[in-house]
């Protein structure tokens, strides 16, 4: 012996779980809704994926070499913003915009800030807005899934009260919860959503709550404003108007998939309930007052913003502590 | 009833597979046995033997200078060759080098100290300190300061610590498993020392035969209770082990005596056990030596001094080249630079790792996933702590509670990212306490 003996500090065992590892496992939890939106939207939406997902570690490769920094596209982030931004464009969507979307999401938001980790927004969602923002009518064109796909209107903005669509046809429940409806390329499928969210779970990459605050916090605000005003052109019941809320737009795939993003959350239990509780109540009061149908993206940006802030007031109390 | 627990913890691979079905055997007579004068924490002892003096087994050779101190004694018979600096697990120390003669003539001063009813509170105090027995779970803390707490400072139970949470070590399971009864008679000594009528044992779920074993010699002492906890680091913790026992949690910065308990190894019961039967001081311990670079790990009685390549030879030497030796287990233990120093009374493992699984992994940036926050059993944020101790702000990790920090290492180990939270965590903690000194 006596070759080379190491001196470290404690611990001497690592576990075995790493950074890529658990971004290849949001790739896998989101295989099963990009299945749905491939089926539902054909070639446009292989398309968008493969661009965005191109264009994102592109985005990340050359602007890391440009700071001079060492490449983090092995640690598959940018692969999963990629898609992530994909899934929040319509499917009738230029190839450019999906370009623009994922340079934006990877320059601006993730890599000026200091690249993983540091990106104090979700990337994807404020790519999102930034081209709602700058491209409004090609980003709200939604069309019907299906091979010769039709323009159309989400089911939220034909719920939406006071609303130009009201007189539009509603798709059935069950269309509206297997993804056979118009909306975003990746959000339509809250089943296959769902199957990705219980992997993330099983998996332990997310825990239940902020996903479940918002959502329940959705449902509550939607079940009491339903059974106060009731929808009386539709002759809704306050369980379909809820049923719908919940199951068409983005929340299936803002709650699971955006809302535990690990940089622009809280890191405290108690900071993860008060952020999913957030992004409930700002999402209900954009869908029931606001002038968009949708607020999904926009209440989780409100809340990234407000996350260092969260965390501060939210640390937990030490072991032994009497506060 | 639902497995006791807590808040917090990882389950690492526990390795134990090793060395749990390996019975305790005696290690071969060192010839040689090199005893440091600090094995404890407190002041270092003062040697009473010379180079040429004649030693017997059981002989003290070192006085304990101070109240917060422990004696040492000889564990060979034989001559004493040198007392100077020497190599040892925690650096060069006095320390007093004997050549055994093979004999191991037992010291005319070791003799049973009589019946457990026998003896009053202060005699069973006194000869745990005069056996200089300390904490053999690694801490080594003179065990007979822990027995006289301040006055004002009411103890009503008294906790042995056998749930051994660090991977790959299986000596407390040995114990426990083939002399339960000598930690139960060491149990009922230290009830007896610091009179108190309530005793625990605590043992992690995945020792159920030692569980049962002590369970069986208890039968008759309704005082004792044995508690199986859920397999998880760091249950062996002690303010872990005490929330397990007795539901108590003990106040931030205070000790055990503040949640009215004393917690013990169950080695150091096993010890004060043979103090008190046969007279023998502290002189052997038994040890894990185990690792994937160790040809047949073993759990082995180990004379206090006996050299770790004595004994890693005796279980057979390298397979794999090794790349650490480490003291303790591989959450809390310490590296060291050589196989060329004396096993100690705070010996509990010697766990060699090959040059495979000792290399360090390269740390990438946090994610920010939090999991070091969930893992951490006393409730801190280390990736906070760590932020503001790599741009050396230490003053600041105070009120992140960075003195809370037990340093096991849960959240360098769960890390990700691979970031080695827990050496930072160590940094600024000395920061803070040497400026506390310097006040």
């Amino acid at each position: 012996m006596e070759k080379r003996l190491f001196g470290t500090s404690s611990p001497h065992i690592r576990s075995e779980e790493t950074t890529s590892r658990i971004m290849g496992d949001v790739l896998i939890a989101l295989l099963p809704a990009t299945i749905a939106s491939i089926y539902f939207f054909r070639l446009s939406a292989i398309m968008l994926i493969a661009v965005c997902i191109v264009s994102a570690v592109l985005a990340e490769f050359i602007s890391q070499k440009i700071m001079k920094k060492s490449s983090t596209i092995g640690d598959l982030s940018a692969a999963v913003t990629g898609i992530l931004v994909a899934f929040n464009i319509p499917p009738s969507a230029p190839w450019w915009i999906a370009v623009v979307g994922s340079v934006f999401a990877i320059v601006v938001c993730k890599q000026l800030f200091g690249g993983i980790g540091n990106n104090f927004i979700n990337p994807a969602l404020a790519a999102r807005a930034f081209l709602l923002a700058s491209w409004p009518v090609i980003m709200t064109n939604w069309v019907s899934p299906g091979p010769d796909a039709m323009t159309t209107a989400t089911p939220l903005a034909i719920l939406k009260p006071g609303g130009e669509m009201i007189g539009e046809k509603l798709p059935t429940m069950l269309d509206a919860f297997i993804g056979n409806i118009g909306g975003s390329l990746g959000e339509t499928s809250a089943l296959l959503l769902i199957v990705g969210a219980i992997y993330l779970f099983w998996r332990k990459i997310i825990n239940w709550r902020a996903p479940f605050t918002f959502i329940g916090t959705v449902i509550i605000c939607v079940a009491i404003y339903a059974i106060v005003s009731p929808n009386m052109e539709l002759g809704l019941s306050a369980f379909q108007v809820v049923g719908y809320q919940v199951f068409s737009g983005g929340l299936m795939l803002g709650a699971f998939f955006m809302a535990t993003d690990y940089s622009s959350s809280p890191i405290t239990p108690k900071g993860q309930i008060i952020f999913g509780i957030g992004c409930g109540l700002i999402t209900s009061i954009i869908r029931l007052y606001g002038g968009y149908p949708e607020g999904v993206s926009y209440s989780i940006l409100l809340m990234n913003v407000a996350t260092p802030l969260i965390d501060k007031y939210t640390s937990p109390k030490v072991f032994g502590e009497v506060k | 009833m639902g497995l006791k627990s807590f808040k917090g913890g990882i389950h690492p691979p526990y390795s134990k597979e090793l060395t749990k079905d390996k019975a305790l055997e005696k290690a071969d007579d060192p010839e040689v046995v090199v005893i440091p004068m600090q094995q404890h924490i407190g002041a270092p002892c003062e040697p009473i033997v010379k180079a040429g003096d004649e030693v017997k087994v059981g002989q003290k050779i070192g006085e304990a200078v101070g109240f917060v101190s422990a004696p040492i004694h000889s564990s060979v018979s034989g001559v004493v060759k040198k007392v100077e600096a020497l190599e040892t697990p925690s650096g060069k120390t006095l320390s007093i080098r004997i050549e055994s003669d093979g004999k191991n003539e037992i010291h005319e001063s070791v003799k049973p100290k009589g019946s457990l009813d026998s003896l009053t509170s202060e005699e069973i105090v006194s000869i745990v300190k005069e056996a200089g027995i300390t904490g053999l779970g690694g801490a080594s803390f003179p065990t007979h300061v822990k027995l006289v707490p301040p006055p004002e400072k009411k103890i009503d139970a008294f906790i042995l610590n056998g749930a051994e949470c660090e991977p790959y070590l299986s000596a407390d399971h040995r114990l426990m498993l083939e002399t339960p009864e000598k930690v139960i008679f060491g149990l009922k000594a230290l009830m007896k020392a610091v009179a108190v009528d309530k005793g625990y044992i605590v043992v992690e779920d995945n020792k159920k035969n030692a569980i049962e074993a002590l369970r069986l010699a208890a039968t008759d002492e309704p005082n004792i209770e044995i508690i199986e906890t859920e397999t998880k680091y760091p249950q062996g913790d002690e303010k872990r082990i005490i929330e397990a026992s007795t539901g108590r949690i003990v106040p931030k910065g205070g000790l055990p005596m503040d949640a009215g308990v004393i917690v013990n190894n169950v080695g150091t019961a096993a010890a004060v056990a043979t103090a008190i039967e046969t007279g023998m001081p502290l002189i052997e311990r038994i040890v894990t030596i185990t690792g994937d670079s160790i040809t047949s790990p073993k759990n082995l009685i180990v004379k206090i001094g006996t050299s770790f390549k004595d004994i890693i030879e005796q279980c057979g030497g390298y397979s794999l080249e090794p790349g650490k030796i480490i003291m303790g287990g591989p959450m809390t233990g310490a590296t060291q630079f050589t196989d060329e120093i004396p096993v100690i009374k705070g010996t509990s493992g010697v766990l060699v790792l090959s040059q495979a699984k000792s290399q360090t992994p390269v740390p990438s940036h946090c994610i920010r996933c939090g999991k070091c926050t969930e893992v951490c059993p006393v409730f801190i944020q280390p990736v906070a702590i760590r932020n503001l101790s790599v741009k050396e702000r230490h003053e600041e990790t105070e009120d992140l509670h960075v003195l809370s920090c037990i340093e096991c290492g849960s959240c360098s180990f769960i890390c990700p990212a691979k970031i080695p939270l827990l050496q930072s965590i160590r940094i600024s903690k000395q920061a803070v306490l040497a400026k506390r000194r310097n006040k």
